[in-house]
């Protein structure tokens, strides 16, 4: 198929307009920029719904809509799992328990809290390790991007890049964590805005839900499944193989569910700062809750019409084709491009292509907002050049080492982008790097907050056994038919999943089943080298409860989290 | 920090939703445009469902710039 578009002048007027707007709040901030703090940390004074809105458009990058969408085409509403049991519990959890030790213990990003809660050596294995995998993904970001500027719109590959890197250079540069922070939000409202109409034309033209359940019957069926099994989430779960993800419920409970969500919103310092950016201790703790709100219908804004682009795909006469890999096998990253082309006229074509774009965008900034930030206090600060203690040089200097690495992050991540054009498998190998990375880490962090026991020591070996463990098995294990090394089974293939999403489950529960029981073995054997008083305020045990001041019970976060529960439930229900 | 984000918002909102209302409106009954979203002018209907949102940031930009100067 066909994969280009010709877009007319009023798409290009409304792109135009968002990116004026982009780069208007990055100078309108510029002034605001005078320390180093309200660069990277936002001075600490977003309003929790600004906050919350920004932690969740941070996840709905541009990859992961697209990603999303052809999923919603290969496995179904199956998919929302990553929404509902994969992200709410996670959310509510880091909200409630994790967010007063984050905010609370005054520390300016992850890699620090283990700092003050562990050791150096936890702190810098973390702080480096964190700053190479964002630049890596906002070089995969950028590199998407050009990709699909370049097959989408015939515009230039090398022009492409350098364009978006500018324009994300130009606001991070101008108004730091702000910026990104407020282009987030901005992106969030386009991005659904954008992408309502083809929800709302796609299911008009199938006839409604139920019509589109109807004819989706015999494409399942075909594909030797229960014919409701692309409408339902839990419902086909007994067993592995009577579902597209090849995984049982309690695969999807422990390794979706627990490890894997749980090692990705509460400790990836990417998401966590949004929240930290908050003006309150209380508004950090909703931050995570305001963001779940919109979370659990991002389903329906991205997963549906993926639903009916499989529909769409096997209806004759439909006009609806997608790119092919091989012969049958249809390249389905490309699904909410063809859906766009299907559907949108000019005018609001031109609002979805911006939606995405202003999303490809922001996963950019984002990645680089952290990478600073972290770069500037973990790595910079702590081993080559310490604060002097003159207060208003320091904030200068830090100020001006937080601009430095914004530039040097982005031009880092065009050379990123240029490795991602040369391997195309750097993609699958950083996320599944990541999964590595995660999982021990919320392990190690974990019991750091609630066992007042654990040490340094445990915490630095907690992180490497997990890891090792997680590339181990990686290397032992390889899901069915996999065509190259970096899915796995490059030791040797001793074990063979049925799909890649249960190798990836189960590597992730290795990793965090390892890292803990090794962090508590060694924290048994060493000594814990801090005292109660330097544990105060990171550790559960020995911080003072939480205390939500003399705010009315309907706005309180406790009532807030009861609220998202409720309502997750009642969707998991609804979609059973 | 220093700027409500609502106001950028509703302003970009109301300026893109009035965009898309006037181009909507030229192109009414523009049956090659509108065949592929089905006979719908998608383009009036999100124009003006933008406009709505953009003026309600708005005013509410202007209620909270209000409150702090009393």
């Amino acid at each position: 198929m066909d994969t280009g578009f010709t877009l007319s002048w009023i798409d290009y007027t409304i792109m135009l307009v968002y990116f004026v707007f982009v780069l208007g709040i990055g100078w309108a901030l510029k002034r605001y920029m005078k320390t180093a703090n309200a660069f990277l940390e936002a001075g600490r004074a977003m309003p929790a719904w600004v906050a919350g809105l920004a932690f969740i458009s941070t996840n709905l990058g541009a990859l992961e809509v697209m990603g999303m969408t052809g999923s919603g085409a290969k496995y179904g509403m199956l998919t929302a799992h990553f929404y509902w049991v994969g992200a709410i519990p996670a959310m509510v959890f880091l909200a409630l328990f994790m967010m007063p030790f984050y905010y609370g213990s005054k520390a300016r990003s992850v890699p620090e809290y283990l700092k003050l809660r562990f050791d150096e050596k936890t702190r810098g294995l973390n702080a480096i390790l964190f700053a190479v995998m964002t630049i890596l993904a906002s070089g995969i970001s950028m590199y998407a991007l050009a990709i699909l500027m370049e097959r989408v719109l015939g515009w230039n590959f090398h022009l492409s890049l350098i364009l978006s890197a500018a324009i994300v250079l130009g606001y991070t540069y101008l108004g730091g964590l702000s910026s990104a922070i407020y282009n987030e939000v901005l992106q969030f409202f386009i991005i659904v805005i954008g992408l309502l109409p083809i929800v709302l034309l796609s299911l008009q033209d199938l006839g409604g839900w139920e019509g589109m359940k109807e004819q989706l019957a015999p494409i399942v069926s075909a594909k030797g499944y229960a014919p409701d099994t692309w409408t339902t989430t839990w419902k086909y779960t007994g067993s592995a193989s009577a579902n597209p993800l090849g995984v049982e419920w309690y695969g999807i409970f422990a390794g979706l569910g627990f490890v894997l969500s749980f090692g990705y919103w509460c400790t990836n310092f990417l998401i966590v700062q949004r929240a930290m950016s908050a003006k309150s201790p209380t508004a950090a703790r909703n931050t995570p809750l305001i963001g779940a709100l919109p979370k659990m219908f991002v389903p329906f804004l991205i997963i549906v019409p993926g639903i009916a682009a499989l529909v769409l795909l096997n209806k004759p006469g439909s006009g609806f084709s997608l790119p092919e890999i091989s012969p049958g096998h249809y390249n389905y990253d490309y699904t909410i491009i063809a859906l766009l082309k299907q559907y949108l006229p000019a005018g609001v074509l031109g609002l979805g292509i911006t939606a995405l774009l202003a999303s490809f965008m922001s996963g950019m900034a984002g990645n680089v907002s952290a990478f600073n930030t972290v770069w500037t206090y973990d790595i910079y600060q702590s081993y080559i050049r310490p604060v002097t203690g003159n207060k208003e040089t320091d904030d200068k200097h830090y100020l001006f080492v937080g601009r430095m690495a914004t530039i040097f992050g982005v031009i880092v991540s065009i050379a990123a982008a240029y490795l991602a054009s040369l391997f195309g498998n750097i993609m699958d190998f950083l996320q599944t790097i990541f999964s590595m990375i995660n999982a021990p880490l919320f392990a190690v962090i974990f019991l750091g907050m609630f066992w007042k026991r654990t040490t340094g020591h445990a915490a630095f070996s907690g992180l490497l056994a997990g890891f090792v463990i997680a590339l181990l098995h990686h290397g032992l294990t390889a899901p069915l038919g996999a065509a190259t090394l970096v899915k796995g089974g490059w030791i040797c293939q001793v074990y063979t999943y049925p799909v890649e999403m249960a190798q990836n489950f189960w590597t992730a529960i290795f990793a965090w089943t390892t890292a803990t029981i090794v962090t508590v073995l060694v924290s048994l054997l060493t000594k814990q080298k801090k005292s109660d008083g330097d544990l105060k305020g990171l550790v559960y045990s020995l911080t003072p409860k939480f205390k939500e001041g003399n705010v009315p019970w309907y706005s309180r976060s406790t009532t807030l989290a009861i609220v998202v529960l409720a309502i997750a439930t009642i969707l998991t229900i609804l979609f059973w | 920090m220093g700027i409500d984000i609502k106001l950028p918002i509703g302003l970009m909102f109301s300026i893109l939703g009035l965009l898309l209302t006037i181009f909507g409106l030229f192109t009414n009954g523009d049956v090659l445009l509108y065949s592929r979203s089905l006979g719908i002018n998608v383009n009036l209907w999100s124009g003006i469902g933008m406009l709505i949102f953009g003026l309600l940031m708005l005013f509410f930009a202007y209620r909270t710039q209000k409150s702090k100067k009393p």
